[in-house]
């Protein structure tokens, strides 16, 4: 920059005060901090709407809550706090179910499309799962009603015949129809319904896993599953922590596939073979909310509250095993 | 533990383009056999085609025999990973895994092997191949921390371990120096001298100087044009190659006349 002559006594014209993205730059810096801050608020509503909601109900709880709604029966055994976990414990097995079984097939599927398929194969079943992710729960429901649980009657039956000395597997009381409308079927929906998150995060973290490390197992004389192992999964592990948490999420979440499926109940039974034990927390304020009266809704609202703080213990759980080895993670 | 390597007419492909052409060439035991070339020419993948980690990339396939002591890499009953074992390698860019500790660093070829091993057994592997790889002293004590912790030189030094631990035939190294610092790269240089006694060492490098340095053999890859396949001009003893080369085009790349 050349210097312009100055009269003296006058400020000199700065070359160096202002640049032309410097407005673009701050309005987007406002932008995001914006967009940053408005998650804390939306959360911070969220709780005090359920804490705020919630009180008339457990403040009632321990007096004559039972009397004024319908679904509360201190006397049977199912008090506000009963029915609350009853609905966590149902909420917790439904989904532990769901991740047991959709977790490792949608491991299997992202290994596939990532380091197993033929580059077009692999592209044609990336759409696919993310077409399975487009499907509405609704539909899953009575797709798992009509299709799913006739179709697994039969191998539940083989179950609870060859198994059911495991209490897992009891078969139903005789006399008790074998529906299949069952913590078990429930659990398979979600799970299927779960898989195309895990696997399709899962994909993108195990494409991720850098070139080097790979040719570094492969050079030493690794198989292709063992170079997975030594240098994959180690990359991708808190990707794939982080992608069954999702996965999770919606599994403790979901509404309408459950609620269609499974005959309700509520117990702390562990026989997913049989109809009439369990429920899921949403499940329940789905069925229980048109006819609840204003108490009845603050009921429910209490368990919305019990959910969230599922939900969030789990995420918290997820982020401590992500962090406790992130020393040998693959970012440094 | 060290063996030769006799390449017969190797063409390599990827896909249908012809990436080397026609390359003969002997590679002596318990020497160090340097590539010198320039950007292109094919000697990095001419040097995967000798433990076929070219196989990794999609299409790429040789025609032609590599014989590692009269034992032909493509024949029918082999198979690439169990010659990987036998051929180590070690990479341009060091690449310890992150996720390992430096001493699991240097074991996880050896545990691919061998299921069990004991405890001091693992111990004593790990700091023979340290101590081979002139990395014992600077490292002894945080062995359980992560193997990225270390600096770049270290770390090729780690990963020069890990080949020799699983103590292959032969050992590969691509440009093993080029990310490093002058010191680090004499480390490096050190220590392929002492590993020669024991293994046939093959380096590729763009450093001529390093070459003249290391090797007890040189050979050189040029490429006629872009799109053209690389060949290998000639090879001889290195202070041959390097005071009076037989060929015009090596006498011009060494004298920095191209390339």
């Amino acid at each position: 920059m050349t210097t312009t002559e100055q009269s003296p006594g006058t400020e000199p014209a700065s070359d160096y005060g202002t640049h032309p993205g410097a407005i673009a730059n701050s309005i987007f810096k406002y932008l995001s901090t914006g967009a940053g801050s408005l998650i804390l608020v939306t959360l911070a509503a969220v709780a005090t709407f359920l804490l705020v909601e919630a009180w008339p109900a457990i403040s009632a709880a321990g007096g004559d809550l039972g009397d004024k709604v319908s679904f509360i029966k201190p006397e049977d055994g199912q008090g506000l706090l009963e029915i609350i976990g009853f609905l966590v414990y149902g909420t917790v097995l439904i989904s532990v179910i769901a991740l047991l079984i959709g977790t490792p097939v949608s491991i299997g599927i992202a290994l596939f499309i990532s380091h197993f398929a033929p580059r077009r194969v692999a592209q044609g079943l990336g759409y696919l799962i993310d077409l399975l992710a487009a499907v509405p729960s609704v539909v899953y429901g009575l797709w798992g009603v009509a299709v799913l649980v006739p179709f697994l009657q039969p191998f539940y039956q083989w179950l609870a015949d060859n198994f059911g000395w495991i209490p897992l597997f009891a078969p139903p009381e005789s006399g008790e129809v074998f529906t299949g409308r069952v913590a078990l079927s429930a659990g398979i929906v979600l799970a299927i319904m779960i898989i195309p998150i895990i696997s399709a995060v899962s994909r993108e973290v195990f494409l991720q896993t850098p070139k080097l490390h790979e040719e570094a197992a492969l050079a030493m004389g690794a198989t292709r599953w063992e170079m997975i192992r030594m240098a994959v999964f180690p990359f991708g592990r808190s990707g794939m922590i982080g992608a069954t948490m999702l996965g999770l999420g919606r599994a403790l979440g979901e509404t309408m596939a459950v609620l269609m499926i499974i005959s309700p109940g509520l117990t702390f039974s562990s026989h997913i073979l049989q109809p009439n034990q369990h429920n899921t927390i949403a499940a329940y304020i789905a069925l229980q909310f048109p006819e609840a009266n204003a108490l009845g809704v603050n009921s429910l609202i209490t368990m919305g509250l019990a959910l969230f703080l599922i939900t969030l213990l789990v995420n918290m759980l997820a982020r401590w095993v992500v962090s406790r080895r992130s020393e040998f993670s693959g970012a440094n | 533990m060290s063996k030769r390597i006799d390449v017969n007419n190797l063409n390599v492909y990827y896909s249908n383009f012809l990436a080397v052409e026609d390359v003969s060439l002997a590679i002596e035991p318990k020497s160090v056999t340097a590539f010198i070339g320039p950007s292109g020419c094919g000697k990095s993948t001419f040097l995967r085609t000798l433990n076929r980690m070219h196989e990794v990339i999609p299409g790429a396939r040789v025609e032609g025999e590599v014989l590692v002591d009269g034992v032909n890499l493509y024949g029918d009953n082999v198979d690439p990973v169990t010659v990987r074992r036998h051929v180590g390698m070690v990479f341009q860019r060091p690449n310890p895994f992150p996720t390992m500790s430096i001493a699991e660093n240097v074991l996880a070829g050896v545990k691919l092997n061998s299921k069990r091993m004991s405890r001091s057994d693992a111990d004593d592997l790990v700091e023979s191949s340290l101590r081979g790889a002139n990395l014992w002293e600077e490292v002894k004590d945080r062995l359980d921390k992560p193997g990225s912790s270390l600096s770049g030189g270290q770390q090729q030094r780690l990963c020069i371990a890990r080949a020799i631990a699983i103590k292959p035939d032969v050992l590969l190294m691509d440009e093993p120096c080029s990310a490093l610092d002058p010191i680090s790269t004499l480390a490096i240089e050190d220590l392929m001298q002492e590993l020669k006694d024991e293994y046939t060492i093959v380096i590729v490098t763009h450093n001529m100087q390093q070459a003249a340095r290391v090797s007890d053999r040189t050979a050189f890859f040029n490429i006629a044009g872009t799109g053209k396949p690389g060949k290998l001009i000639e090879m001889n003893d290195t202070p041959t190659m390097f005071s009076t080369p037989s060929e015009k085009a090596t006498e011009d790349y060494i004298s920095g006349r191209f390339g």
